[in-house]
């Protein structure tokens, strides 16, 4: 199983905060081979030599700082380790803040100087930190995990339904049964030989409808269809049936790509599909494997809303539906 | 109607709750007469099961009586009126696993198959009353409970046997005798199983319907040793023995040629230092389950021998002696028991008197005294082995 989704503006802004988060670690790589290899000397800029405090503080905050480095240089979320030093600089300035207290002459004035420095240090730290969270929550997780194939999600599924593979392909090529396991579809409607009309609930609330046409097909064994004229999200789809080893099942396989659309819209389609696409089209061919080999969807008291089951957990209690729940029926 | 649910760590409550009506076609009410508490109830309730929810029914050893059958349901096969014991896995029947009979791995039972994917890599059958994780499906520690495809799973019972012979046919005899099973018994063998619970009991009656030559009972409660010892099996106690040195005494110095491991995550050890290791680790979540059994297990087998697991594992464990295991040519089988597969062959035993399942019965509680139940079978109170309730 794979997916991809990655509209490329994102993934501009996620590679400017990436480059950001590793100038940071460089900085802290050089400050804190620096006061491990010359703590003396930091010391002294500092105006801190007269303490014996320092002595075990500058060399403890050096090596913090290899760690920021690490973080910040080697580490995929970026967003957590620009945090971390966000909080070393609050830790160093409030160490500075009680050295200053405690001096005079030109010892406080090297001090000043170097929170100074610090205080600039944190506000680009902090900058970068929140830039790297919202790059982080907008998709660093989903463009690292799949190949990016520009606007578009491709998701593939596989399942083995144990029915001979004319069977399962006849259930599929009616398009009109595709509904019953695929969560998003509400409606699919024959409008030709080919040709059909498809309703999908969207995520902004109302239903989006687009036709389709089946592009190619061989009998018993793939259909291909593609969206037409002027669909909201534009889509395709091929599914292949091949008979299993067992010599009594058939292997389904699914590959499904969605063109996203750039803005609103498709901020709200890449939301629609989540973080993890593809566990949408898991869900729909269990669903087609329970309703050829059971003849329905299996409903569960914890998960009794067949597909429109969104939300993996928490659920509603495993205990029995209330009579107004019953009402609402497996897909409310 | 009332059921017993969890409500959190620790705590189970008899609560009302809607009655049970039919959702799927091959469903089936059943009026609960006898249902029990297992020890994998306390895994739960002690939370070491992820996905449990407040408010969730429990238990899944369960029978009674069908009152509604469910329009998908062949009267041939299922009528209101039939008396029926519930196996605890649901399963369909007409997927690849139930085909080849291992109904514990349906394919299509559960509902939340993409949650037990991300846990186990692949998804597992649901069950009764035991996390979302296996479905969300109420349990069966209630007046009444919803079955699913109960045109498989159910067994009816047409003789005069009480409910306390064949209720047990629903979970822990099938998976006692299962554990046995997966031995390959041969009559030379000597079996040893670690834990005397209940499942533990079971597993040692079948392994000496198997054939063993010789069956060893591994505990620390005096009482639970004391009930194997009464059926015939020979007692060994960890907490006042050495287990290792008294298995190869028992055994001429070979070790047990089979081994059972009826204790699953939540095992004790008779060295504190050690039991604590895994305590603290179980308890930062470092590892998940604590196998001081199941190693003992694998290090005491003989060479070439089957180390059996019905103990209940859930995630992760850590220490697994994989040189052992390698090295030594053992065999590892395991499996939640495909209840389905044992419950006819198992019921006949009974009838014909081979099996006696009320031997482990020590408790009957009323359902709504379930707390009290659970108290007392967690905490062996009272030489507590095994609690049946009456809804």
């Amino acid at each position: 199983m794979t997916c991809s989704v990655s509209p490329a503006a994102e993934r501009t802004k996620q590679e400017e905060v990436r480059r950001q988060g590793r100038r940071l670690g460089w900085l802290s790589l050089g400050l804190g081979l620096a006061q491990l290899a010359a703590p003396h000397t930091v010391r002294r800029i500092s105006g801190v030599d007269d303490s014996a405090t320092s002595r075990a503080v500058v060399p403890a905050v050096g090596v913090r700082e290899l760690v920021h480095a690490a973080g910040l240089l080697a580490g995929r979320r970026k967003g957590i380790w620009a945090w971390t030093r966000v909080a070393g600089d609050a830790m160093d300035l409030t160490a500075l803040g009680v050295a200053l207290a405690h001096r005079g002459g030109s010892r406080r004035r090297r001090l000043a100087g170097v929170t100074g420095a610090v205080a600039g240090i944190t506000v680009l730290d902090l900058l970068t930190a929140v830039q790297a969270t919202r790059a982080d929550h907008t998709g660093s997780a989903r463009a690292a995990r799949g190949a990016e194939k520009g606007d578009s999600v491709e998701l593939t599924a596989a399942t083995t339904i144990r029915k001979p593979a004319p069977d399962v392909f006849a259930f599929w090529r009616d398009l009109e049964n595709l509904p019953a396991f695929m969560a998003h579809l509400e409606q699919v409607r024959t409008t030709g030989d080919r040709t059909s009309h498809w309703t999908a609930s969207a995520p902004f609330g109302k239903d989006v409808e687009w036709d389709a046409e089946i592009i190619e097909e061989t009998a018993g064994e793939r259909i291909a269809w593609r969206s037409i004229g002027k669909a909201t999200v534009p889509n395709a789809g091929t599914v292949w049936f091949t008979p299993a080893p067992d010599g009594e099942s058939t292997e389904v396989n699914v590959v499904l790509v969605y063109e996203i659309p750039g803005g609103a819209v498709g901020k709200a389609v890449a939301k629609y599909f989540g973080e993890e696409p593809h566990q949408q089209l898991d869900d729909d061919l269990r669903r087609l494997k329970q309703v050829l080999e059971t003849g329905e969807v299996v409903r569960s008291d914890g998960a009794p809303w067949g597909k429109r089951a969104r939300k993996e957990f928490p659920q509603r209690p495993a205990q029995p539906l209330s009579d107004a729940e019953l009402e609402k029926g497996p897909d409310a | 109607m009332r059921a017993n649910t969890w409500a959190g760590r620790n705590k189970v409550e008899v609560r009302d709750v809607p009655d049970p009506k039919i959702l799927n076609h091959r469903d089936a009410i059943v009026r609960i007469t006898s249902t029990a508490i297992c020890g994998s109830d306390l895994h739960l309730v002690d939370g070491y099961v992820p996905t449990m929810q407040d408010g969730d029914v429990l238990g899944h050893e369960f029978m009674g009586e069908v009152l509604e059958v469910g329009p998908g349901v062949d009267p041939g096969r299922l009528r209101a009126g039939d008396r029926v014991v519930v196996p605890f896995p649901i399963a369909c029947g007409a997927c690849a696993a139930c085909a080849v009979n291992l109904y514990s791995c349906c394919e299509n039972s559960n509902p939340n198959a993409g949650i037990a994917e991300k846990m186990f890599g692949h998804p597992v059958a649901g069950i009764f009353g035991y996390s979302h994780l296996t479905g969300g499906f109420a349990g069966g520690q209630a007046q009444y409970a919803r079955v699913p495809f109960a045109d498989v799973g159910p067994i009816k019972i047409e003789s005069d046997l009480t409910d306390e012979q064949v209720l047990f046919l629903s979970d822990i005899l099938p998976t006692g005798y299962m554990g046995a099973e997966m031995c390959d018994i041969s009559s030379s063998d000597v079996v040893a199983v670690w834990g005397a619970g209940p499942v533990g009991q079971f597993a040692m009656d079948s392994a000496r319907l198997l054939g063993a030559a010789k069956v060893i009972a591994i505990d620390k409660e005096p009482y639970r040793l004391e009930l194997a010892e009464r059926a015939g099996h020979i007692p060994v106690n960890f907490e006042e023995v050495d287990v290792r040195s008294r298995l190869l005494e028992l055994t001429g110095g070979r070790g047990p040629d089979k081994c059972i491991d009826a204790v699953g995550l939540e095992a004790t050890h008779g060295s504190a230092h050690i039991a604590a290791y895994d305590r603290v680790k179980q308890a930062v979540r470092s590892e998940t389950d604590r196998p001081h059994a199941l190693r003992q297990a694998i290090m005491s087998c003989r060479s070439g021998g089957v180390v059996s697991v019905i103990g209940v594992y859930g995630g992760l464990l850590d220490k697994f002696p994989a040189g052992a295991w390698m090295n030594r040519s053992l065999t590892l089988r395991t499996g939640q028991c495909h209840v389905q597969r044992y419950m006819e062959p198992l019921l006949r035993r009974i009838e014909r008197g081979e099996l006696d399942p009320t031997r482990i019965i020590t408790h009957t509680l009323p359902l709504e005294e379930a707390a009290r139940g659970f108290e007392l079978f967690k905490n062996k109170e009272d030489n507590c082995e095994k609690v049946v309730l009456k809804p």
